[in-house]
């Protein structure tokens, strides 16, 4: 999803007879689905990993606006320019979502864009790849989105509430995003010899790293088990993969593309798809800084910070002297 | 960077919007800006791309006094052993119809 390596409290989840008073009493409310608000007692590695996880997330989704705004000048028609633009609006709207739900635990926005600009925050590693042509902007909807709607789905119910019901809103407005990013995918299919193919390229770029969006196999997964105690994440990194590539063949299929797996075969006992090796050495490579797009990404987050500095200050000045005004004529 | 020198950030703006069918404000969510009436733009572009809303409302996050978490008991529960404030408290005969 958009925050694939979350670090927790690295260390084992602790029994109920472990756990002090007060953790104890937490726990119970979060097993028995009280929503856990702001200001409320938690224990210091729920309020640790729920800003990692939530200021990950919300940094996915500004990075994330970087590699479609750049076709949004190139889009081949004004509708397709028009939906485009408010498709990345939304994705700036959802980081919006997002940064003031981790801000009711205590870190600031601003603190948090810092922690973004200095490389110490990481955002998902699929914005670290580049959109060659217009199909990368169907692909992306279409997969890049319906990955991050099936991770998003059971967040809704997370336990902590100002990030569930972030969720909530962020999924209403989701399902446009795959919608149109299919319906790209589907007029490219249906069309010149040239554009199909051009469809395919997008597809076989785009559906490794979407499977990596779900993170590490669990098997190398540290940090899940004590998250889903606290139902920061209600299921496991394979789980949402299996169910992802189960949803999307049928898809790929009826569009009359192939999708680039040549392990990928239907497994009649189990009811689901197998497929092949993922490349877990790239996910860990872009993780670390050295995916294609990585320096991209990042400098132009910063060069938009520092273009801006004068900008914000200047809103700030005028709004200090016009409220120095007021206060001077009361 | 030191103190002296760091950028103010500005304020905390908690956003509350009137839907269409007459109902009360409702918080939705908050956000950054500069003065009052920027907030107002902003939570325009924020919280209402869908026509979520016919009239905004925008407060200082710092100008909220909110019960704390703490008084929950003492605040709330009072109100548990006074269930004949609800009308199904009453039975009514059937002959009566609706009441």
């Amino acid at each position: 999803m958009y925050a694939q390596l979350v670090k927790s409290t690295g260390k084992t989840v602790k029994t109920l007879e472990e756990m002090t008073p007060e953790e104890r009493a937490f726990q119970e409310r979060i097993d028995a689905d009280v929503k856990i608000e702001p200001k409320e007692w938690m224990p210091e590695g729920y309020r640790k990993t729920l800003v990692r996880q939530i200021s990950q997330h919300a940094h996915s989704e500004i990075v994330g606006q970087l590699p479609e705004g750049n076709w949004i000048t190139r889009a081949p028609t004004l509708d397709r320019k028009a939906i485009l633009l408010a498709k990345v609006q939304d994705e700036a709207g959802h980081g919006l979502y997002l940064y003031c739900a981790a801000e009711t635990l205590g870190v600031s926005r601003d603190e948090m864009t810092a922690q973004l600009l200095s490389g110490k925050a990481k955002y998902s590693s699929i914005f670290n790849y580049p959109t060659l042509t217009w199909a990368d902007i169907g692909a992306i909807g279409w997969l890049v989105d319906g990955a991050a709607i099936m991770n998003q789905v059971p967040l809704q119910r997370c336990s902590y509430g100002p990030y569930s019901r972030a969720m909530i809103r962020i999924c209403k407005e989701e399902s446009f995003h795959q919608r149109q990013g299919y319906d790209i995918m589907m007029k490219l299919a249906q069309g010149t010899d040239a554009q199909k193919e051009m469809a395919q390229d997008a597809l076989n770029r785009w559906w490794q790293p979407s499977l990596m969006m779900f993170g590490p196999p669990d098997a190398d997964s540290v940090h899940s088990a004590q998250s889903m105690a606290w139902k920061i994440k209600q299921n496991t990194n394979d789980e949402l993969r299996q169910k992802f590539v189960d949803q999307t063949v049928p898809q790929a299929e009826y569009l009359g593309l192939t999708v680039p797996d040549p392990d990928l075969k239907w497994n009649e006992d189990r009811g689901s798809y197998d497929f092949g090796e993922i490349d877990w050495e790239e996910f860990f490579q872009v993780l670390a800084g050295n995916g294609p797009c990585n320096k991209e990404r990042l400098e132009a987050r910063r060069k938009a910070w520092d273009d801006g500095a004068w900008f914000r200050d200047a809103l700030m000045a005028h709004a200090d002297k016009q409220n120095a005004r007021k206060a001077a004529a009361e | 960077m030191s103190n002296a020198e760091k950028p103010k950030e500005w304020p905390l703006w908690e956003i509350f919007i009137r839907g269409q069918h007459g109902a009360s404000h409702r918080h939705v969510g908050s956000l950054h800006a500069p003065d009052a009436e920027m907030a107002v733009n902003n939570a325009r572009d924020v919280y209402t791309r869908r026509n979520e809303g016919v009239s905004i409302w925008v407060v200082k996050a710092s100008d909220i006094t909110a019960s704390a978490p703490g008084d929950k008991g003492p605040l709330f529960e009072p109100s548990n052993d006074k269930v004949y404030r609800h009308p199904t408290f009453f039975d009514i005969p059937d002959e009566i119809g609706h009441m």
